[in-house]
This record gives C-alpha cells, structure tokens and sequence, in this order.
C-alpha cells in the first residue's frame, strides 16, 4: 500500500464533492413549510429609536425587540480586570449602534416578498452623534456608544517597563504612525441558517454555516434559556469561514425564538450587501511605535500604542479585546531585545463589532513591527534583513520565553530568513535597482517574518476568561462492522481539508487504508463537544484527539486478534488493515466482522468495551505550537498612476511536520491571496456619519486571480516537541505577512524618492499622494 | 437583495418596445442586464415592467454598406471581441470589447445598453466618442439620430426620451491609416476604470481626438488636442504635456481632486503613446 499516513502529499477527498458541485450548503438545503427570513437594518449608525411602527396587515409576519422580550441579549464578556461588557441586543432596543444592526424579522414565503415587507416597516429614529474613528471615540468629549461608561473603551491594558535604560543606550530612535484599514471577511459562501423546532423531540434544530456548532449551541442556549440537550446544531459544508463563521450571530437567535413560536423552519441566507455593511468587519487596528537601537541595528527597545476599533459590541465568543490584547502579547514578533512597553486600548465606536479574521491580531502586529524593522534599517542605512538577522530568536536559544513570556516551541528562524533572501536573490534585486527599469517603473523588495501561535489552549484562554476556553479536545474512533473507520470530531473542517488529514492520521496509527476511513463532523448530535475551528488549531488538537482514540482502539482490536490468534496482544503489528501476530494474521476487516456479527466465536473473558472509543488529548503543553515564516515581495511600481504588480513572492514556511504537504501549500496560497487583499485592495470606509461606504464588491475590492501573484513556497520541517507526530498548526500564515513584505517592498521602490507608506491598503492613491508629498517637502526643504 | 415584483414582457419587434413604453411609464429596457440586474436586486430600481429586448432580430444584425456601418444595439461585447462583427476601426472595436469587465460580463452585456446607461467609466462611451459615434434612436415617429457627444448630458444622463430606443451604433469609417489608442487605468481586472484616456488619429483626413474620463464625470471630449501639447502638434507624441494636459481637464470643466485628474491625464499620454507606437 502507498503511504497514507502522516506526511503523505494525498488527494482531498472532500474535493470529489466540492469540485463536482455536490457539496450541501446551507442554501442548498431544502427542508418542506421552510420560509424565508428579512431583516429590518438600521440605516444609521447612532441614534435613538423613538418608534417603530409595522404596518397591521403584517402582524404575526413581522417581529420587533418587544416581541422577543424573554430573549436574553449576546454577551461576551472577558476576565481581564477593567473590562466593560456589552449587551447586544438581538434586535435593537431603545438605541441603535451601528449601521446594520438589526431591528426587526420579517418572514414570508419567499426571501422577496419577506424583503418587501421590510421596507414597509416604519422607524422614527432620533440620530444621535456617532463614533466613527477609533482615536476619536478616545477622546474625552467623544460621543458615547454606551451611555452608562462613560467612555469608549472596552479594556484598556498596558505592558510597563522603564523605556529610559533603552534609550540611554540607543543610537537610534525612530518613530512611525500605523494603521491597518477595517476590513470585511468575504468567504464566497455568506453566513446562512435555518431554525426547526421538532415537536416530537422537543428540540430546536438550527442548520447555520457556522465553524464551530458546539459553541453556538451554548450562545443560543444561553440567549434564549433553553437546555443544550434541546439544541442541535448542524453545521453542514461551509463554504470559507476565516474567522466570520465563529461568531453567534444575532440572526441565529432571531432565526430560532422564530422557529420556535412560528411553528414553521425559518431560513435567512445572508446577501453580500449585508455581509459587507452589517457584519464581518474586522482589521483595523493603530499603532504608534518607537524603536530604539543601537548603531549596529540591535533593537533595544520597542515602545508602543495600540488602538483596535472594536465596534460597538462585544462579539461572541472571543470578545471585543482579542485583538488588543493579543496585540500587546505578540507584538514583539520573532524578534529578543531587552524593553518593551505596550499601551492597549480596545475602543468601540458606531461600528459593526470588530470580529476574528484569519491570522487574528498578527496581521496587523507583523505590519506594525516589520515595517519598523525597516523604518530602523532606514535611518541606519542599513539592509533590512541585516537588522532582521540581528534581532531574531537564534535557534540554540529554542525553546525560548520571549519579554511577554510567550514559548517558542521550537525553530530556526535565522535560516527561514536566509533561504528567503537567497530564493528572491536580494543580491540580484540590487544590481538590477541600479541599473533601472526600460519601463519606467521603479522595482522593491521587502522582506517581513512574523511567528504564530496556534492551538494554544487552557493555560492561554482561562486568563483572558472569555466565553470559550479550550480545555482537552475529544475524538471518537468506531470501527464498523466491515471493518471500515468513522472517526467523529467535534471541530469543523471547510476548506482546511480535515476529512482527508485526520484520515491520515488514523491510518498512521491503525493502518486501515485511507478509503475506508470517513471523518464525521458538524453535528452536535453526533460528536463530541468541541470549541471548533479557529486559532489553527484542528491539526494538532483533533489530529492529537484522534491518533489518541485509534491508539486506543488499536489496542481493543489487538486484544480481540491476540484471543483468536492465541498470542499475547503486544505481539501483534497493526499493518496494512492487517492484525500480524507471530503465527498466523486476520484482517481489521476479519476482527470487526467477529466482534460484531459473530460474538459466539469470541472467548468470554474478552474485553467487552468493544470497538469504539472516545479519548482526549492536549499537547504536554498547551501555551501553542509556534510556525513561522519569512515572506519576500519583489514589486514594480508605476510612480506616475501608482499602479504596483508582484513580480515574484517567495514564502518560507516552517510548519512543523507536515501531516499532508500538499494540503498546507493550499492553505498557505489561500492566506496568501487573502493577505494581498489587506496589503493592496480591501478597506471598508466609513464617513463622519459612521456610514460604511462600500455596499457591493465593486466598492469593496477584492484581489482575483489577476492580482494574485505566482507564489514560491519552501518548506522547513523543526517538530513541535509537544504535539503528536510534531505537528504544528499553520492555517493562518499566509495571510500575515503579505501586507508588511509588499508595503516594505513599495517604500523600498520609493526610497530614493524619500516616499514611505504606513498604512495599508497600499492604493495607487496613496502611492502617488505620499510620492507627490516627498517631492513637495523637499522642495520645501531645498 | 431580491428585486421587487415586476412583469416581464419579451417583444419581438421595435414598435411593440415603444408601446409598452408608451403604456408603462415605469418600464426598464431589460439588454444584457449586467448594469440592471444588479440595480434590480439591490432595488436601485424598482420598475412595474421590464421589457427584454435581446429577441428583437433586427437589434442583432450589422447594418453595413457604402454609407453607413452600424452595429445593432443587442450586439455583445463578445460578438465584437471574437471579430463576429466586422471591426471597421482597425481592430480598436475588438480592442476595446476584450477589455470589458470580464468575460461573463461582456457575454452578455450589449453595446447599445452600455451606451443607453451611460456610465462615465463605461469603455464603450469614450472608445466610441472617440471615433465620432452616433446613435440611431427609434421613437413613435420613425428614427432619429444623434451624436454621441451630445447625447450624453451627464453621469447616466443621456437625452434619450422616455419612449425611445436605441437601435443601433453607427461608426465612422476611418482611412487605412487610421490609428487609436485606449488606455483604462483600473484597481484590478475587470473593474470599471479610474481613468480612461483615448485616442483617434487618421493622418489621411486629418482627424485626431482625444477622449478623458473617469469617476462619475462625464468624459470630455478634445476634437483639437493641440492645447495639450507643448509644441502644439499633437502628431508630436513627446510634446504632450501633463501640466497643459490637467489645465485643460479643469477648463472643460472635470473637477476631480488632484490624484483623479492627475491619472486621468497619464491615462491620455498612454492612450497617445500606444497610437503613435510603430
């Protein structure tokens, strides 16, 4: 048999599904009396509601805060002391607070008609001031999103040291202003749901694309005070969820109080007006950040100030201070330097709540630092990845505590460097910067490396204290009675290729080949609990959980072979869907068949917990597994329109090992795509009125297959020394560095224009504004 | 983003689309629908009727002799891009079509609903105000034509009333050595453009234009470039100054910020170098 198991580069077995079109989304589903859910939005951003008045001939029809008065609001609190919870409302009570936000249900039998009477529905708002700008809702005369505050900040934290030491000894000091547009998540397939109450079960069963169905079973338990076991969440194929399909959503609780007093299935599949206006913000964060170093370019010290506009409510589960906090926990990146102070505030403004995105925080951390790196470069006159390989994490000093105590498991973060630049040929670059370009355009190069912490779990959660704190991750492993594998998790795979790879893993241990292995998820009916998929965390968590219960089952299918082989269990190979004892062998498919159909041939004092188990797993330490990358943009730049075209992208990854290689490459072109869209295209605007100003996807652009350049993957292979096989979980990275690799490549084009960009998106707008603003001081200057 | 009810009428003939239009004061003419059906779902408009024009055979055919060439308004980009449709611009009207959003956009979308539309950053608009197009336009009392430059009163305004019908695109010929250029600045493919710059030069006739567009203004046409040029010889590529070139944006009346106008202007000088280029 080929190899199967870890490390095998196999085909995705979902892709025969998804490929052909056979996949089942939520909106393919068709379910007999289903009808069709609208909803009333706010069109403004701050504003009391004086009233709403639903015309009569929709009564029964169509639903408002005063309908839903026993449902509780969403509240998604953190533990970190001086945190202010918010309660958001399922539909808007007495206020609204962003545009979007939702303030009644219409339901018809079609999603048109449902659609019509949303617009006959009348509300009298009194608009009030809104926040529209995260360092504004700081200030003290700032309008408030939540009157009782009496401020705009959700946490505020600070990481204190003593920045004098640093700068005594500092050669440099340099100073930059960051920012990171707010950007919306845009899975192609939107959120969608379908709510049922079955009367004869008396339970509530909701279809919701969603990536993690356990912790909307809790959200909708908690928010409409019914017990989990009256709750069943399906999670059907997702189509993309990046962090968007995480979040209980006010929709879902609406969509199931519906159901349950409408006696008929509810169905809401969001548009991508709503999507872009109403829901996945997410990204925006400010920085203002100095580095000291010395003259040689050895950092001394970083001093910073973070602001991550977190909208005006608390998302759930990970809360409105994920992302500041974070920020000040990993900003540091690869990098070990004695001083570093770090300033936090998670500010709300009239904004949708800010929400998870793939590479959480790190994205908009690794622009802030890598863009530092350079800016220090800059003022010394020195290359930039010199002052990165001065600065990283050496390998003999892994595992390392860093200054804010995260553990870098494992790695060798100067080599990912070096093999970047000798793929990109940075020697090359320069020559060829010298000499020109026929066109016209001048060419860059940028460099930037971030590390991720992934699957990191109770030591790291129980402090921030949100409602979902990962404990040890379950997986269940039945063999069946023709001697075929169901394995059942409770996490959820869309697009990470989870029913291929956790195959993979139960091969490894139990040799059963890879087609006969089905990976069962997205059902809370039929797995074990599970927090879900997000923090890249399924391969190590349930790639652990699941070796763990084959190891277990291996060990109950041993003993069933050993009593019919009459040899002791610890002499038998599991090999190839073979049991191999010293005499003689049976098939996996020979012991199941005895197990389950002919229990007379079994002796009596077998073990009669039978052939399925469910077991749990957590790494020897749970503070996360730690990937890394170094990423590097060689780009032209039209200086007269602004226009910029990627002209090689190299990625040096270091995932641990790789359970399938194939599978990861994947992963990391997906991030990547993503991560050219924060550093080039995506950016939801917003004017004074807190109004968004994009609504379609020709406003909000996205990168195609045109702007994505052909991206150059190299991999590294350093084990996790905590994880099963040394995996490490690496879904997220690609989508890290792009934005800091392509914006250090740009200010390195426009270096000898004295032009330097700190904000992404990069547009052609601002290329050409800051090359128009170098040129004017220095003729200022001269 | 479900459009409102509506009827659906599909005539098969240009008399029976001025009736109902005649009858329906609120009726949209349904062409290729990639401008329409979006504004439908997203209720920019709400309409009591759509009247589907793309079966009417006479709005699919090429009128072509001596005279005149006229490509029929249900005609798709498409047909124009794949060469279905003689080019009589030297290959500019194929030229142009390939450039159209993508191209399951420009399979469906026609020319003569782009030009009814009459988005400022729409290609066709500049390419064919470029060239000197007219419209033939069908009204209760027979045809009429109309300039193209002229037509177009503004953003999605145009003087067309509200029970007439753009039939047909009429393109001048140009001589053999006829040259053009297009130059679309956009933020990605298949995006409607920033910046538009054309240009039509035919040393034969003496014929040279030059078209800027871009945002929601309406283009502006020079029909005698020369203020854009240093040396005032717009065959002298090289003289074409981006300064006089802004300058006279401004004077024609865009009023964009500085950026806007400034790719506007690189958009022309692009558009310039392509026809000039050997």
């Amino acid at each position: 048999m080929k190899k199967q198991g870890v490390g095998a580069r196999l085909i995705r077995k979902e892709d025969d599904r998804y490929m052909r079109g056979r996949g089942e989304f939520v909106g393919d589903i068709r379910l007999a009396g289903m009808q069709d859910a609208a909803f009333v939005r706010s069109p403004l951003a701050h504003a009391r509601i004086k009233s709403i008045k639903v015309p009569d001939d929709l009564a029964g029809c169509v639903f408002t805060a005063a309908d839903l008065d026993e449902v509780k609001p969403i509240t998604a609190v953190t533990a970190l002391p001086g945190f202010k919870p918010s309660d958001q409302p399922v539909l808007a009570r007495g206020k609204v607070r962003h545009v979007g936000e939702l303030v009644a249900i219409c339901i018809a039998p079609d999603r048109a008609e449902a659609e019509d009477m949303a617009a006959r529905v009348e509300i009298d708002f009194d608009a009030l001031p809104a926040v529209h700008d995260m360092l504004m809702a700081r200030e003290k005369d700032s309008a408030l999103v939540h009157d009782h505050w009496g401020d705009n900040i959700f946490l505020e934290t600070l990481v204190d040291d003593d920045m004098k030491a640093a700068a005594g000894e500092a050669a440099v000091k340099v100073t930059r202003a960051f920012s990171t547009a707010r950007q919306c998540m845009s899975p192609i397939e939107g959120r969608g749901a379908i709510a049922h109450w079955d009367g004869r079960l008396e339970q509530l069963t909701v279809h919701s694309s969603t990536q993690m169905p356990h912790i909307v079973r809790s959200g909708l338990s908690e928010c409409l005070g019914i017990d989990h076991g009256a709750i069943r969440v399906i999670a059907p194929d997702v189509g993309g969820g990046f962090g968007y399909k995480g979040i209980l959503l006010p929709e879902e609780v609406c969509l199931a109080w519906a159901a349950m007093h409408l006696g008929h299935l509810v169905r809401w599949l969001e548009d991508r007006r709503e999507n872009l206006t109403a829901s996945a913000n997410c990204r925006e964060h400010h920085y203002v950040v100095t580095a000291y170093a010395d003259k040689e370019g050895k950092l001394l010290g970083i001093d910073a100030e973070a602001t991550v506009d977190s909208g005006a409510y608390s998302a759930y589960p990970f809360s409105a201070c994920l992302e500041a906090a974070q920020v000040a926990s990993i900003l540091p990146g690869v990098y070990d330097f004695p001083h570093y102070r770090c300033h936090t505030f998670s500010a709300a403004t009239n904004k949708a709540p800010i929400l998870p995105y793939r590479g959480v925080a790190r994205t908009g951390v690794c622009f802030a630092m890598e863009l530092m790196i350079d800016a220090v470069a800059r003022e010394l006159d020195m290359e930039p990845t010199d002052v990165r390989m001065k600065n990283l994490v050496r390998p003999e000093q892994m595992p390392f505590d860093n200054i804010t105590n995260k553990h870098f498991d494992s790695g060798d973060y100067p080599e990912a460097l070096r093999r970047t630049v000798e793929a990109i040929d940075l020697t090359a670059v320069r020559q060829r910067q010298k000499k020109g370009e026929s066109d016209g355009r001048v060419i860059g190069v940028g460099f930037a490396m971030y590390c991720e912490q992934a699957a990191h779990g109770t030591s790291v959660y129980a402090g921030w204290g949100i409602p979902m704190v990962p404990g040890h991750e379950q997986a269940n492993a039945r063999l069946t009675p023709d001697g075929g594998l169901e394995i059942r998790i409770g996490a959820h795979s869309h697009g990470q290729g989870l029913e291929t790879t956790l195959s993979q893993v139960a091969n490894e241990v139990l040799g059963i080949a890879h087609d006969k292995i089905k990976v069962v998820h997205g059902d809370t009916a039929f797995t074990p609990y599970s927090t879900g998929t997000w923090g890249s965390r399924c391969m190590v968590m349930s790639g652990g959980a699941v070796a763990e219960a084959c190891d277990q089952l291996a060990e109950r299918a041993r003993g069933i072979a050993a009593k019919m082989l009459q040899c002791k269990p610890t002499d038998i190979t599991l090999k190839d869907n073979r049991a191999i004892g010293p005499s003689g062998e049976l098939t996996i498919e020979e012991i199941a068949y005895i197990w389950y159909r002919r229990p007379q041939d079994l002796p009596p004092d077998v073990n009669p917990s039978g052939l399925e188990v469910t077991a749990g797993y957590k790494p020897e330490r749970d503070s996360g597994t730690f990937s890394y990358a170094a990423h590097a943009a060689l780009l032209a730049v039209d200086t007269l329109t602004g226009e910029v075209e990627i002209l090689d992208y190299v990625i040096v990854e270091d995932g641990g090992v790789l359970v399938n290689p194939m599978i990861v490459d994947g992963q990391i072109f997906g991030g990547a795509a993503q991560g050219v869209g924060t550093a080039l295209y995506e950016e939801m605007r917003f004017d004074a009125d807190a109004q968004p100003l994009a609504s379609t996807l020709s406003d909000y652009l996205l990168p195609g297959p045109a702007e994505i350049p052909s991206i150059r993957v190299f991999h590294m292979e350093t084990p996790s020394p905590y994880t099963r096989f040394g995996v490490k979980g690496i879904g997220e990275g690609g989508a890290i560095a792009p934005p800091a690799a392509i914006t250090n490549a740009i200010n390195d084009a426009l270096k000898p224009m004295g032009a330097e960009l700190t904000m992404s998106p990069v547009t052609p707008r601002r290329i050409v504004e800051a090359i128009v603003a170098a040129r004017s001081e220095k003729e200022t200057a001269a | 983003m479900k459009p409102v009810a509506f009827d659906y009428a599909r005539p098969r003939g240009i008399a029976q689309v001025l009736e109902l239009l005649d009858a329906n004061p609120a009726a949209k003419i349904l062409a290729g629908g990639q401008t329409l059906g979006p504004m439908l779902n997203l209720r920019l408009v709400q309409p009591e009727l759509l009247i589907d024009i793309t079966r009417i055979a006479e709005l699919v055919e090429v009128n072509e002799n001596d005279d005149i060439y006229a490509i029929g308004a249900c005609v798709t980009h498409a047909a124009i891009e794949d060469g279905r449709v003689r080019d009589p611009a030297n290959g500019f009207l194929r030229r142009v079509a390939s450039g159209i959003a993508y191209r399951a956009v420009r399979t469906r979308g026609t020319i003569g609903g782009s030009l009814s539309h009459a988005d400022p950053a729409a290609d066709w608009l500049s390419a064919l105000l470029v060239l000197g197009g007219e419209l033939e336009i069908a009204h209760a009392g027979g045809m009429r034509r109309a300039a193209l430059h002229g037509f177009v009163k503004g953003a999605m305004e145009t003087d067309l009333g509200a029970v007439e019908l753009v039939t047909a695109i009429h393109v001048p010929r140009g001589s053999r050595v006829a040259r053009h250029g297009f130059h679309k600045i956009c933020r990605k493919t298949g995006e409607f453009a920033e910046a538009i710059g054309a240009v039509t030069t035919d040393t034969d006739t003496g014929f040279f234009r030059m078209v800027a567009a871009g945002g929601s203004e309406q283009p502006v046409l020079f029909d005698d470039p020369k203020p854009l040029f240093k040396n005032g010889d717009p065959l002298d590529a090289g003289s074409f100054d981006m300064d006089m070139a802004m300058d006279a944006l401004r004077e024609a009346g865009m009023e964009p910020d500085e950026y806007e106008l400034r790719i506007r202007a690189v958009a022309m000088s692009r558009a310039l170098q392509e026809a000039m280029s050997p």
